[in-house]
């Protein structure tokens, strides 16, 4: 079949994981004190920081009545890929990254809460290793629920690409760099997962019908997986008690 | 668990890069043994077995193997037969194997799915205790050495667990590295090598001849014959600054002692000359040449050298004596002569021949002579040559140390008696490449069953045409029967007043039974076309598909895929329709029954009159492709009758041709127009298509001096003004003429070829013998797989079927593309193989005065052609009765001059003093040359076997492209 090999004879990636394991996530939410919530997630190596300022008065031209304006703006650091390069703020891919983060968050926030305002979401991808949309989605919730602002569900985002496997399609889920760049399709989804509302749903390359729907479900699986993880990370995080409150008095 | 792992990596810019990349540790992985009681094994999931009994004298204890990468590599072929089994592959072997050499890496994949060898794949380098990290300066090598050691130490570990009342299987390293050895014997690690583990197996008494002897073969220093070659860095270096060539070797068919080099910086190839010159290159083999200055350079020998059929021991002769080649003055002949200093990239395969046993009684090491002429000897060990002196054999090449005077290889496999026709049959199939095994399993559990019929709900969603009167028409004995036809008149007139006639082509549905991506999809693909074999066909598909339910046979219902045209009486092309249907053949006819009932004015019934307007159609069809330039090519074709209880050739004659070949041709090559253009039209990137391109100008030089030497200048800018000029060349009084003359048209032209529509600009998509625009092959599903893709694609774009995602690939088209064409190629060359042996065979008994022509003049010999026999042959001419005149390429000897197209009279007969190389041999008897012509008997000498053989190859029937395959179809 055509494509590169991504699984193994015995079933496993490159990198050691089985199709249907996420990469290590680890998180820690409220990291930054000035922001109004803040976030450092990290999926294998893709390392991302969020900072939510908001909701607050919406500059006149962007005011809407309907609801709240999310303002997203995505950035990589200079550092974060093999090859160092500057990056300015505003080239195409970050606008485009910056307008797919709106939609997925928008979609989560009950922005019908605060007409005429504004949350501005920034994200800065300190490493990228794959998949840096999904981590910066995830990152955002967990900064969007730091800062307090209510949501409608989590905002979950993840990858899947198709390998083969004893003649079989074999989805993967969560694709790392290696993976994409072999050349495989990589279909990323943003959803609310325990709506089953998909948010934005995004492919890198022709896929056959066919195996469209093993793909998406794997996807989709792997959303939920995030989800438990994030509401974990989420109720520890709390359980912890540790709040704005504290860090002002201390 | 989790790691990282850090590399740094070069760019192509040469920036140094630092790439981080995940690495995962499990615990979830098995051990996948049965004595383990740890490990959450399922039933399926143990491989290896709890009582693992020891074959080897050496280990009286049940034991595990773990194979070192190096053992993998060299022996394959040990691990192929069913000797060893409980072996540990580590996923570090697996991939060294991989990255080194992926034939070998599939041939062990194939083992390890082999349930009953018993080999378990360990992921040992994503198991937290086993795998290892890459200390600080050490070499990658010594890592994957520690690894492996590690892996065999936890096992040895892991299994112990449980040793404590049953004997549970110790663990035991296989490895030819001293080094390693070494240290894994201080570690406390079992191990040993190959050589020592193989030979004292018991109960596998061949075993030891299939040992690779993988000497290092720069290593072998003392007494060395051949000059060291390079090491990799030096030949890089030596690449760069531009003192050393990369090119790829081609050793001489005629002459042992010479081969050469073609180099991108030179126009001529580079010569390579003497033992020392070729420095053990084998045809085929990558190579880094070292190019002589100019003083040094010489021409090619012209003379005929085999290597001497004894065995001088490691000892080069003197090869200034052997080669004779001369320094000549005059420049133009001269040749870039150079050396080979290192070998880049080993092409060896398997070699079939015969073994030559040594004299001295007893010897284990003899000699073995490749059926393949290009192919030096081979030096071999083994202890059954009694028996295989009279067979025919497989070897493997292992190594060509310097100290030895020919290559080291181990026996492979028997094929069976010399002169046999199985193990004849059997080597012509391994030489070509052709998968001949049985279909497995797997293949066969995706057919029908035997007595399958079309169900009803198929026969609902199909056009209905079992109620219409449609034929087949074939060779005799046709079995896989593809195409039937049927044509019938229309109510109505066209505007012009003309009658119309709806024409019918009606192919196989192949497609209905192959499904995509299926074990017997995927069997096809690889196999890509049926090979035809004078006395045996191999299938692309199974039996019951290629000669049963896809057969379109008389009488019975069978579902195809039609192409109805409406066409006026002139042939011109009304409409055009694609669709699935259900036919009942009428008839299965041959080209003579058809003709019968054409000419037997009596008949009047439906399938007469089908036939008659077919034909008239047929032959205005014909009329306007070749008004369009379309070439009228030939070639000598030649049927055997063959015995029907041994299968041997009892006569031989040329085949007949019939106005109603020519019919069945000409809605063939329509059916496969119209699916072209539909195809092209809906598929810009991915459409499976045939094309043939213009043969470069430089073809046709010899050719066309021939010609003008009989007085015609033909005109050879264009297709159409070639097949004009080729029309009129007509000598009154030899009809044979002009079948000679296009007979080596067709050498001048270039291979037609299998392309993606993506590929290629439109232009090229031209088919120079057919002369039309686009092409490709859509009537013989049964036996081309072309034309399985082409069915799919058509079904997909009339809405009869889905697409699947590689039929739509290019990446995946292009690859196919180019395993059908070297298929293909690879299958015509087998079938005239073929064709070759049967002569012999025929031959074998006989000696026959027959009348023959001149196709070209040699240097020392001329290519003659038989036309009773289609047979082509050299029929040498002595240096010292006949000079050969180069401006005029005549052969001349007294008042006899000898020049193309000539008429002869030679005696044919077959020469086996050489089992290996059995030829025909053409004396020439008229015109007589005293002390020359028929008595003469010791010219077999300068015998070259059709030394320009290979160059003949491209040129088929270019202008009967749909029936191509078809002519050897016979029983
Ligand atoms: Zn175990």
């Amino acid at each position: 079949m055509p494509g590169p090999d991504l699984l193994s004879s015995q079933g496993l990636r490159l990198d050691g994981r089985r199709p249907n394991e996420l990469r290590r996530i680890r998180c820690k939410m409220g990291v930054f004190t000035q922001p109004d919530g803040s976030a450092y997630l990290e999926q294998g190596n893709t390392k991302v920081l969020a900072a939510v300022y908001g909701p607050h008065q919406a500059a006149k031209s962007k005011s809407s009545t309907e609801g709240v304006v999310v303002n997203c703006q995505y950035s990589m650091a200079t550092f974060s890929t093999g090859e160092r390069k500057n990056r300015p703020r505003g080239d195409r891919k970050s606008q485009e990254m910056s307008l797919h983060l709106r939609q997925a968050l928008t979609a989560a926030i009950k922005t019908e809460l605060y007409p005429r305002s504004q949350i501005d979401v920034y994200v800065e991808v300190l490493q990228a290793d794959g998949g840096a949309y999904c981590v910066c989605v995830n990152a955002a919730t967990l900064a969007l629920i730091d800062a307090g602002i209510p949501l409608r569900a989590y905002a979950c985002a993840c990858s899947a690409s198709m390998a083969w496997h004893g003649g079989q399609p074999e989805p993967l889920v969560d694709v790392g760099h290696v993976e994409e760049a072999a050349g495989g399709v990589v279909l990323t989804v943003a959803s609310l997962p325990s709506t089953e509302n998909i948010a934005l749903l995004e492919m890198s390359h022709r896929l056959h019908m066919d195996y469209f729907d093993v793909v998406l479900s794997r996807a989709m699986q792997g959303c939920r997986d995030i989800e438990v993880i994030l509401d974990k990370a989420v109720r520890e995080h709390l359980a912890e008690g540790w709040t704005k409150e504290d860090v002002v008095t201390i | 668990m989790w790691t990282s792992k850090t590399f740094l990596y070069k760019t192509k810019r040469g920036n140094i890069l630092k790439i981080v990349r995940e690495h995962y540790l499990r615990d979830d992985l098995l051990c996948g043994s049965g004595a383990c009681k740890t490990c959450p094994h399922k039933d399926d999931e143990i491989v290896l077995m709890s009582q693992a009994e020891s074959i080897c004298a050496l280990f009286d204890y049940p034991h595990y193997l773990v194979l070192d990468t190096n053992v993998v590599l060299h022996q394959i072929d040990v691990l192929e037969e069913d000797a060893l089994t409980n072996v540990i592959i580590l996923q570090t072997v697996l991939e060294e194997v991989k990255h080194q050499n992926t034939a070998i890496f599939q041939r062990l994949l194939e083992i390890i799915g082999n349930k009953r060898r018993k080999f378990y794949s360990f992921v040992n380098e994503h198991h937290k205790d086993t795998y290892v990290e890459r200390n600080p300066g050490e070499k990658q090598n010594d890592r994957n050495d520690r690894a492996i050691r590690r892996a065999v130490a936890w096992y040895e570990a892991h299994l112990s667990i449980n040793r404590v009342n049953i004997e549970s299987p110790r663990v035991v390293l296989l490895t030819d590295d001293e080094n390693n050895r070494k240290i894994a014997q201080d570690e406390g690690i079992i191990c040993c090598s190959v050589k020592d583990y193989v030979e004292n197996v018991n109960g596998f008494p061949g075993l030891v001849d299939k040992l690779s002897k993988n000497v290092i073969p720069e290593n072998c220093s003392k007494d060395a014959l051949y000059p060291a070659h390079l090491t990799p860095t030096q030949i890089h270096a030596g690449i760069r600054n531009g003192k050393l060539y990369q090119g790829i070797f081609h050793a001489s068919r005629d002459n042992f002692l010479e081969g050469s080099v073609v180099v991108n910086a030179f126009e001529k190839s580079i010569l390579l000359q003497g033992h020392i010159g070729i420095n053990r290159a084998v045809d085929g083999d990558t190579v880094a040449i070292e190019i002589f200055p100019e003083e040094e350079w010489r021409k090619p020998s012209d003379i005929v050298l085999e290597d001497k059929s004894e065995d001088p021991g490691d000892l080069l002769e003197e090869e200034t004596v052997l080669l004779k080649s001369t320094k000549t003055n005059s420049n133009d002949e001269v040749t870039p002569t150079g050396k080979v200093v290192g070998i880049i990239k080993r092409k060896w395969r398997q070699y079939c021949g015969i073994l030559m046993p040594s004299r001295l009684p007893g010897a284990t090491r003899h000699l073995f002579t490749p059926a393949e002429k290009r192919i030096p000897r081979v030096r071999i060990e083994t202890r059954q040559s009694d028996v295989l002196a009279s067979q025919r054999i497989l070897v493997a090449l292992d190594s060509w140390p310097r100290n030895s005077r020919y290559p080291l290889g181990h026996f492979v496999r028997a094929l069976g008696p010399i002169g046999d026709k199985d193990a004849e049959n059997e080597v012509i199939l391994l030489e070509h490449d052709v998968p001949h095994a049985r279909f497995s399993e797997a293949v066969l559990a995706c057919l029908p069953p035997n007595d399958w019929t079309i169900p009803k709900e198929e026969i609902n969603k199909r056009v209905d045409l079992r109620p219409i009167c449609i034929c087949s028409v074939d060779p005799p004995g046709c079995t896989d029967i593809d195409d039937a036809l049927h044509a019938r008149r229309i109510k109505g007139t066209t505007d012009d007043g003309l009658k119309k006639y709806e024409v019918g082509v009606h192919i196989a549905d192949v497609t209905y039974f192959v499904r995509p991506n299926t074990a017997l999809d995927k069997e096809a693909a690889s196999r890509s076309t049926t090979v035809y074999l004078v006395d045996r066909r191999i299938d692309m598909v199974p039996d019951l598909l290629s000669s049963n339910l896809c057969s379109l046979r008389g009488g019975e219902e069978r579902l195809a895929f039609s192409c109805v045209w409406e066409v006026d009486e002139n042939a011109n092309i009304l409409s055009t329709k694609f669709h699935k249907s259900v036919i009942k053949s009428a008839a299965a006819m041959t080209y003579e029954e058809a003709q019968i009932a054409i000419d037997d004015e009596s008949r009047k019934d439906e399938i007469a009159s089908s036939l008659r307007v077919l034909n008239s159609l047929a032959k205005k069809l014909k009329r306007r492709r070749l008004d369009n330039g379309a070439l009228l090519l030939a070639s000598p074709e030649i049927r055997f009758q063959v015995d029907s209880e041994t299968h041997d050739p009892v006569e031989v004659q040329a085949k007949k041709l019939m106005d109603t070949n020519s019919m069945v041709e000409e809605f063939m090559l329509l059916a496969n127009i119209s699916v072209a253009q539909r195809l092209a039209a809906e598929y810009p990137q991915c459409a499976l298509l045939r094309r043939h391109p213009a043969p470069p100008p430089v073809n046709f030089v010899n050719f066309l001096k021939a010609a003008r030497q009989q007085g015609f200048e033909l005109d050879v800018s264009t297709n159409k003004s070639f097949s004009k000029s080729l029309d009129e060349a007509v000598i009154p009084g030899r009809p044979y003429f002009n079948t000679l003359l296009r007979i080596m048209a067709t050498r001048c032209m270039q291979q037609a070829v299998y392309f993606s529509s993506g590929t290629c600009a439109q232009e090229d998509f031209y088919h120079y013998g057919l002369a039309c625009p686009i092409y490709t092959h859509f009537t013989s599903p049964i036996r081309r797989y072309a034309d399985v893709i082409v069915h799919r694609l058509l079904a997909a774009c009339v809405g009869c079927d889905v697409t699947h995602a590689s039929l739509l690939d290019n990446k995946a088209a292009d690859a196919l593309c180019d395993n059908l064409n070297y298929r293909h190629r690879q299958a015509q060359y087998a079938g005239r193989a073929s064709v070759a042996l049967n002569t012999h065979i025929l031959f074998r008994n006989r000696v026959e005065i027959e009348s023959a022509v001149v196709l070209a003049v040699k240097r020392n010999a001329l290519q003659v052609l038989i036309p009773k026999y289609g047979l082509e042959g050299p029929l040498y001419l002595p240096s010292d009765k006949f000079t050969y005149n180069d401006e005029e390429h005549v052969q001349i000897c007294g008042k006899v001059i000898l020049k193309t197209f000539d008429e002869l009279t030679v005696r044919l007969s077959l020469d086996s003093s050489n089992l290996q190389h059995r030829k025909l041999i053409f004396q020439l008897v008229k015109p007589y040359v005293p002390d020359f012509s028929y008595k003469v008997e010791d010219m077999d000498v300068e015998f070259v076997e059709e030394s320009d053989l290979p160059q003949k190859i491209e040129k088929k029937r270019k202008g009967t492209e749909a029936k191509l395959s078809k002519k050897s179809k016979k029983k």
